[in-house]
């Protein structure tokens, strides 16, 4: 395999990893549950779509025709991240947990 | 036209499913053309029944021109909650606000929420009962009412344009 394509798949391999790692130290940095939801839903996506990019150009460049079923993954993410923080933060006003002190607005009852 | 109709009730979905069939087994040969064209003929045929008022997309053009934003906004929504997740947590202001919505379409706002989700620092959190209003909480934010203008011009009034609600 050609130096650059691995030095590519490398590059990609490595942000989607970083972007994951920044997912989960907010899970553990950010101060209440509802900003906690703020990590899982971004910095993932990029994560996994670094990664399936990796992995779509590895797959691609070994001769074997194009492999883009990866591309579905992202699809697949890009439509269950949002319900599942939606229903997460629903279920989190319902439960009415602590919110951080500094929080403008109020949250719905449910 | 009314040939086509009949038999071919809705192309797109007939179309994005073939295209998903073909993506799914990674291969394009004749066989698995012919088996995903009669799975996407033949699956919104048993679905519909399901989904009684499906949306009708008026302007395509805008739909990928909308599709090419929410992904450049993801990009940028990525790095700058990596930055606010890596910088001093305490500096944070989070808020709870609400978006008034101008659409009737539940397809439309289920989009205009997912879209919420995933781009710079918001969440949405809820839906109230009458459709009316959109409960979103955000990272950080500075004016709220800046935030609400910002979703409402950069995302809902393209939604509007494309489902024409």
């Amino acid at each position: 395999m050609d130096v650059w394509i691995e030095l590519l798949i490398s590059t990609c391999l490595i942000l989607g990893a970083s972007f994951a790692l920044i997912g989960s130290i907010g899970l553990s940095r950010l101060p209440d549950f509802f900003m906690r939801l703020h990590g899982p839903t971004k910095s993932t996506t990029l994560g996994v779509g670094g990664m399936v990019l990796g992995s779509l150009l590895y797959f691609s460049s070994r001769g074997e025709g194009l492999s883009l079923h990866e591309v579905l993954i992202t699809l697949f993410l890009l439509i269950t991240a949002p319900v599942s923080a939606h229903m997460l933060a629903k279920a989190a006003m319902h439960l009415k947990l602590e919110r951080s002190s500094k929080t403008q607005g109020e949250p719905w009852e449910q | 036209m009314t040939m086509i109709r009949t038999w071919l009730p809705h192309p797109l979905q007939s179309l994005f499913l073939w295209v998903l069939w073909l993506l799914l087994v990674n291969q394009v040969s004749l066989g698995h053309v012919m088996l995903g064209a009669i799975l996407g003929w033949a699956l919104p045929f048993l679905v519909h029944l399901l989904w009684p008022d499906p949306p009708v997309i008026r302007q395509p053009i805008t739909l990928l021109r909308f599709l090419g934003r929410v992904h450049w906004d993801i990009l940028t929504a990525n790095l700058q909650v990596a930055a606010l997740i890596l910088g001093p947590t305490q500096r944070l202001r989070p808020a709870f606000f609400e978006l008034p919505l101008d659409m009737d379409n539940d397809f439309a706002i289920a989009l205009l929420a997912s879209t919420v989700s995933l781009t710079p620092g918001t969440v949405s959190a809820d839906v109230s009962a009458d459709r009316r209003h959109l409960l979103i909480h955000a990272l950080d934010v500075d004016d709220i009412d800046k935030a609400i203008a910002h979703i409402k011009q950069r995302y809902e009034s393209p939604l509007k344009e494309i489902f024409g609600c």
